[in-house]
């Protein structure tokens, strides 16, 4: 087995051999969700807590799910709502879990790098469920599954990103799979919505739509969020959808089997036509739903078969 | 009154940018004579053993914690580290709680400087109330009461009025303003310098741009009040040409850069590494690359530590919400070395930037090996090498990007007007 990693904190340190391991197991584990007894044992007496210290309903939702099938003891904390506000600190926060003896955590955090930091502090595995603008690895991962069953293939594929790449962590990991794998990315976005240094990405970048999604196998859609924005980044929002929308016209310009895919929660008539989204010729956002309950079956499993084959740590 | 004769030392003359085998008397806490023949007899002699024997650092910029928060920094606690790291004389700033902004404040604050650090302390003041930015301090009764320079720290004074008006009537005073050159709408929030690694890190980023922005204008400024004036950290390429083009024009303008952008970048940072994160953000290796031949041209004149001392809890938190800047007393001249080492630098040059430039500025006499000069001297072994223990620092706060870093030169001694107030074991 080629995935040895301790926690699944980022895209960044797995190698394409490790990401093909996850995607293989979630490939099984796809199959297990679509019987009537959709049970395993595989994390049987462990226990898995989902801190969220920003909201979520679906991420957190599907990992919850993952857990109960593969048979952990799941327990959801939402973090805005307890001793955050009371001052306690994050190292203060993980201490605490930590004590509680839990096998796997996942994660969520509106600051970059807080759930490395995290897991530097924990005797169990941590997967990052969105750290910021960081990674969302479990997110990329699950749009690779869809790709890789939609397409029969995750290399050599011509995928473009579209939208608020700035304030993405879904694109920061997605970005980073799909390179791995050797695909050619693209992103395509107003200037304003691209981060610092992006030249250097080993990305093409487009500004006009039409352009970006030329020929290309995959148009993946990003929410735009506004909630992080400081304002002044688009005109408007009707600007936006003019020119960065997806509609049929734009998705004329990709190959004519090209899959549509977003992250969600969808933002229609922002960033995607609703009638586009809702084209199960097209369309494959439902199939990524259903990814991502296996993609985090198998990372759990994976990392709770390297947990168990590690010597018990003694706690300090 | 007693005599000290240093023997047997390598000499390093920021002045003349000299080097040479010889000796250094003292007398009076005073430097009477150097020499290479034959040394005169004094009441004590020490033999350096062919170690350098420079003037004593001036750090301009040194943040100690009083008032407000003792347990990172005390002046006893600054003051051991100082000597240990070979700083004769610490420039404090005043980005206290409260800051140091009324005579009364500034009195208390050198009163204690004096009792308890073995080293020279001078106090800087803030320009404006509160460092606020609204209105100016008393700059006359402050300098009256010790003030050596003027500056509201990382604070920038964003109305051009204000900063202008404050810059004027310091000129009627004579006083030293030191900003920090930033434009704050392109800064505010930034963790990180803007390029590929703050974006792969996620983290929200300044553009360089901001530093050149913020010193356009005030060199704008500059040229409407004919202000006295130094840049507290120049870190950019981009800055470097409008620094030239003010000191052609003769704008009494100088800079300087702080110990860490000039040995660390921004991959330096790697997983979050929050005892990285100081103010302005490290920068790419070309801006450092660049900072360093500044360095070497005279364009930049002056190295601080711009030691700030920050406990535990304010730097163990996610990169973002962590406080910023670095302890630096101690490390200043083992990681100054670094630019000797890599031969950036010679060590003449690295001490008219970190010494004699310095007093020069603060027109202080120290700074330099010449008669007559205060005996503020460090004696150090360029050469020897260790590996740093963060919980070895003297400081109290432990907060230095160095821990556990190979470094090579170590001080042996320092002397503060001719007495030893560090003596390595």
């Amino acid at each position: 087995m080629s995935f040895d990693h301790r926690h699944l904190l980022g895209i960044e340190p797995l190698s394409p051999a490790a990401i093909t391991t996850i995607l293989d197991l979630a490939d099984q584990y796809v199959d297990l969700n679509r019987r009537d007894m959709k049970h395993s044992d595989a994390l049987a007496g462990l226990t898995q807590i989902n801190m969220f210290f920003e909201n979520s309903t679906r991420t957190q939702a599907s990992f919850e799910l993952a857990g109960k099938r593969l048979g952990a003891d799941v327990m959801n904390m939402a973090m805005q709502a307890s001793s955050i506000k009371k001052g306690e600190t994050l190292i203060d926060t993980a201490l605490t879990l930590n004590a509680m003896h839990p096998d796997l955590l996942v994660v969520r955090h509106p600051h970059s790098g807080a759930v490395d930091l995290l897991a530097q502090k924990v005797n169990c595995a941590v997967l990052n469920a969105g750290d910021g603008r960081h990674e969302h690895p479990t997110q990329a991962l699950l749009d690779a599954l869809t790709i890789r069953r939609a397409k029969g293939r995750l290399h050599r594929l011509s995928i473009a990103i579209c939208g608020d790449i700035a304030h993405s962590r879904v694109a920061r990991s997605n970005i980073l799979l799909l390179g791995k794998m050797e695909n050619r990315v693209r992103l395509i976005g107003p200037p304003t919505l691209m981060p610092s240094g992006i030249g250097e990405f080993g990305v093409e970048v487009f500004d006009d739509m039409k352009e970006g999604l030329k020929d290309v196998d995959v148009v993946m859609m990003l929410r735009l969020q506004r909630e992080r924005m400081d304002g002044g980044f688009i005109p408007s929002e009707r600007e936006y959808y003019h020119r960065y929308g997806l509609d049929a016209e734009k998705l004329s310009h990709a190959k004519e089997d090209a899959i549509i895919m977003h992250p969600g929660p969808m933002n229609r008539g922002v960033e995607i036509d609703g009638e586009l989204a809702d084209d199960i010729n097209r369309s494959v956002i439902q199939e990524q739903v259903e990814m991502g309950v296996a993609v985090r079956m198998a990372a759990m499993d994976l990392l709770a078969r390297n947990l168990r084959a590690r010597p018990k740590e003694v706690m300090v | 009154m007693t005599t000290t004769l240093l023997t047997n030392a390598r000499l390093i003359n920021p002045d003349s940018a000299e080097e040479a085998q010889g000796w250094l008397l003292i007398d009076q806490g005073r430097i009477a004579a150097t020499g290479q023949d034959a040394p005169p007899k004094a009441d004590r002699t020490v033999d350096c053993r062919g170690k350098c024997l420079a003037p004593g650092i001036v750090d301009i910029g040194v943040k100690v914690c009083e008032p407000g928060e003792r347990h990172k920094e005390s002046y006893r606690s600054a003051g051991r580290a100082a000597a240990a790291g070979g700083v004769t004389t610490m420039v404090t700033r005043p980005d206290t709680l409260p800051a140091i902004d009324n005579p009364e404040t500034l009195e208390f604050v050198a009163r204690r400087a004096n009792e308890a650090a073995p080293v020279n302390v001078l106090p800087m003041a803030a320009l404006t109330k509160g460092r606020e930015g609204r209105e100016m301090t008393e700059i006359g009764f402050l300098m009256d009461a010790g003030a050596v320079a003027f500056t509201d720290c990382d604070h920038v004074i964003t109305s051009s009025k204000v900063f202008s008006r404050a810059l004027t009537y310091a000129r009627a005073c004579g006083a030293l303003v030191i900003a920090h050159p930033q434009e704050p709408g392109l800064s505010q929030g930034a963790a990180a310098s803007s390029g590929k690694f703050a974006s792969l890190r996620g983290l929200p980023a300044v553009t360089p741009m901001a530093e050149r922005m913020g010193l356009d204008r005030d060199i704008a400024l500059l040229e409407m009040t004919g202000a006295r004036y130094h840049a507290d950290q120049i870190t950019t390429a981009r800055a470097l040409p409008a620094l030239a083009r003010a000191k052609r024009n003769r704008l009494d303008i100088t800079a300087g850069t702080s110990i860490h952008h000039l040995t660390l970048n921004e991959l330096d940072i790697a997983d979050y590494r929050t005892f990285f994160k100081v103010k302005p953000p490290l920068r790419s290796e070309e801006d450092r690359q660049a900072v360093i031949e500044a360095l070497r041209d005279g364009l930049i004149d002056i190295i601080s530590s711009m030691h700030t001392p920050q406990d535990e809890e304010s730097k163990r938190l996610p990169f973002e919400e962590a406080a910023s800047g670095a302890v630096g007393l101690e490390t200043l001249l083992p990681a100054a070395l670094r630019l000797y080492h890599s031969g950036d630098l010679t060590l003449a040059e690295l001490f008219r930037a970190m010494s004699l430039n310095p007093a020069k500025r603060l027109g202080l006499a120290s700074g330099r090996l010449t008669e007559g000069a205060p005996a503020d001297l460090v004696l150090f072994d360029p050469d020897a090498p260790f590996v740093l223990d963060r919980w070895k620092l003297n400081s109290k706060s432990k907060n230095t990007p160095f821990d556990g870093a190979r470094m090579q030169g170590k001080v042996l001694a320092t002397y503060v007007a001719g007495t030893p107030v560090f003596e390595a074991s």
